[in-house]
């Protein structure tokens, strides 16, 4: 456990200084408006008077350094800040935000794994065999479709060929109310789903081919065990152990696929209210959205690689 | 023959190739070369050739990039479309001989359109690729030859960038610039050569402890001579492989911040835009406005993919089945 141990603490720190680089990234990207951004804000007619008075108000007219130590503080605290155009804390807005999210990426991400295991490993078993062309000619094309592109037909199958689904997500302001209306949330889940399938599905495969080559295969079926036992026991097991790298390294695809799913169907979450704020200079909202999906980044990777670290023993660093 | 070679071809068995890599054309190496630079090596040229045309994935995929290259840039020429100027009389027609694809609602010949914005998202993808790989193999290759120090700044200067994905980067960077063609280049080539700064950088870190790099130092070569003439040759089968899945996934991006409307807004013709323009009108049944650009962006990514791929199986001709 030591050994893992001293890893831990080593990514931990690498970990910390990613996150401050991330804050750093975006406060520059903030300060390099052309115009500066209260005249971004205040529009063309504001008036010199009305400009000092924002940068007063929302401390722009400190030396930058002092600035980013503010911002840097105040993350500390977890303030991110008030929102230009909402009349709402950041914190408030990502509070509201987070669970749909959670809900929707959550349940595309488990989804996506329950599927592409299975079949990464059939793949794998009947491989080179018509079953397993199909399987990697679906994610082939999958992949190659922009995410928006695979909602689209979703939406021209479901919601207009057959009317049978809704093109909407349900707009209820906490999870509880939006399952209420399970129909409308069975597009975008499906759409990010088929998204991350297409992801996971190629590294499943293959990780599932590697499996069959090793020795403990070889001992199972040496030892006498019936091959649905090598398969079930030993295989789709040990298969999971990538699964978790997998999660950890494809959570920034997953995040933007999440960001166009919810703009297509206009699902209430952190990536629309994202887009939202792209679209209104809403500065606090963004910059608070980016620094949180930087978080989510660096700790997945980190929770990752730690998993992986303890579930397989043969790693060394 | 397999319809996925690509994937789960079986090789022929062939002998480990002395050194990895072909030779980047031109590049003749006198007699009495230092060793370990990548000299002419016409079999392992033509072993890699070879593996690459009999996979059938690969020759498809070189078809359809041939194909649409045509469809876009001589295409034009033959069938006349007026791109520039809206003619509202002729919005939203359906497909028929005047217009074979039908118009979109600003009364733009969809086919002619379609044309017209391929040229922008294979101009650009390939841009894109290009600086995304140039910048990204020079840079990792830097921080993997120097190691400690250089190698740990370095790197952490890449997982910031990671942890920020691209799309949420570039609409941050669109707030705050307006993109235009070679703006939007720099910005997403500057975005992208995180994944070759990586491989580089891991191929990089072996290749440097090789016989050959020791020799040259020994010799009293300089780190520019190693990096540019020894590491960067030997390790040009994972670059030209990512740079073929740069271009795909530079077409992509691009598709979708045009979807999302912070890439060339209107009027220029992009795949992208013509996919958010038309996905307006879907209920209204206007599948001509949906469909052929989502077929064409389908098309020339799947057909880099499967290229990229019989590539990397192609240089990997020492990679065996088990």
């Amino acid at each position: 456990m030591l050994r893992v141990t001293g890893y831990i603490v080593r990514r931990l720190g690498q970990a910390v200084i990613v996150i401050l680089g991330v804050t750093l990234i975006v406060f520059v990207l903030e300060h390099l408006i052309s115009g500066g951004i209260a005249r971004a804000i205040l529009g063309a007619r504001a008036t010199q008077l009305q400009l000092s008075d924002f940068n007063k108000q929302n401390g722009f007219d400190s030396p930058i350094w002092y600035q980013y130590w503010v911002f840097l503080d105040h993350l500390l605290h977890g303030n991110l800040g008030f929102s230009y155009k909402q009349n709402r804390s950041v914190d408030s807005i990502i509070a509201s935000d987070l669970p749909r999210d959670v809900m929707l990426v959550g349940t595309s991400l488990v989804l996506a794994v329950l599927i592409a295991i299975p079949i990464g490993v059939a793949q794998a078993v009947k491989r080179n065999r018509a079953f397993d062309y199909a399987g990697t000619a679906t994610a082939f094309v999958l992949y190659s479709m922009p995410s928006y592109a695979l909602g689209l037909l979703l939406i021209g199958a479901f919601s207009i060929a057959v009317k049978w689904l809704p093109a909407n997500a349900p707009q209820g302001s906490t999870v509880g109310s939006m399952l209420s209306h399970p129909a409308g949330l069975v597009l975008p889940v499906a759409t990010l789903t088929l998204v991350t399938y297409a992801l996971f599905s190629r590294y499943m495969r293959s990780s599932a081919i590697d499996s069959l080559a090793q020795d403990y295969i070889r001992t199972a079926r040496a030892k006498g065990l019936s091959e649905k036992a090598v398969l079930w026991r030993h295989l789709l097991r040990n298969s999971l152990v990538p699964v978790t790298t997998l999660i950890g390294i494809s959570l920034p695809t997953v995040l933007t696929a999440g960001l166009i799913t919810e703009y297509l169907f206009n699902f209430q979450g952190l990536g629309l209210e994202y887009y939202n704020a792209a679209t209104t200079y809403d500065f606090p909202v963004m910059l608070g959205i980016t620094v949180l999906v930087g978080l989510a980044t660096v700790v997945g990777n980190l929770l990752a690689d730690i998993t992986y670290a303890i579930l397989d023993p043969r790693v060394r660093y | 023959m397999q319809p996925f070679g690509g994937l789960t071809q079986e090789y022929e068995r062939v002998p480990k190739p002395a050194v990895e890599g072909p030779e980047p054309a031109g590049i003749e190496e006198p007699a009495g070369a230092e060793g370990g630079e990548v000299y002419s090596q016409g079999g392992v040229l033509r072993l890699i050739g070879r593996t690459f045309a009999r996979n059938r994935l690969a020759v498809i995929g070189v078809g359809i990039v041939i194909v649409l290259v045509l469809f876009c840039f001589v295409g034009p020429l033959i069938y006349r479309t007026d791109q520039i100027n809206t003619n509202i009389l002729e919005s939203n027609l359906a497909p028929s001989g005047g217009h074979l694809l039908g118009t979109d609602n600003n009364g733009y010949d969809i086919l002619g359109r379609l044309m017209a914005g391929g040229q922008s998202s294979i101009e650009i993808g390939l841009a894109v690729a290009s600086v995304a790989t140039v910048f990204g193999v020079i840079y990792g290759a830097i921080a993997g030859y120097f190691g400690k120090i250089v190698d740990t700044i370095m790197m952490r200067v890449v997982d910031v960038l990671l942890a920020i994905p691209i799309v949420f980067l570039f609409i941050f960077v669109s707030t705050v610039i307006t993109p235009s063609t070679w703006l939007l280049i720099a910005v997403l080539g500057g975005l992208s050569w995180l994944a070759p700064a990586r491989l580089v950088r891991g191929e990089t870190l072996s290749l440097r402890t090789r016989e050959y790099v020791q020799a040259v130092k020994v010799m009293g070569g300089k780190s520019r001579r190693v990096v540019f003439r020894h590491i960067i040759p030997n390790a040009i089968g994972t670059i030209i492989v990512n740079a073929t899945f740069q271009v795909a996934d530079a077409i992509l991006v691009l598709a979708l911040l045009q979807y999302l409307g912070f890439a060339l807004p209107p009027p220029t013709a992009t795949w992208g835009g013509m996919l958010s323009q038309g996905s307006n009108f879907l209920s209204d049944g206007y599948w001509w406005q949906v469909y052929p650009p989502l077929v064409a962006i389908v098309l020339i990514v799947v057909a880099f993919n499967f290229i990229g791929d019989a590539l990397r199986d192609a240089f990997e001709v020492r990679l065996q089945e088990r």
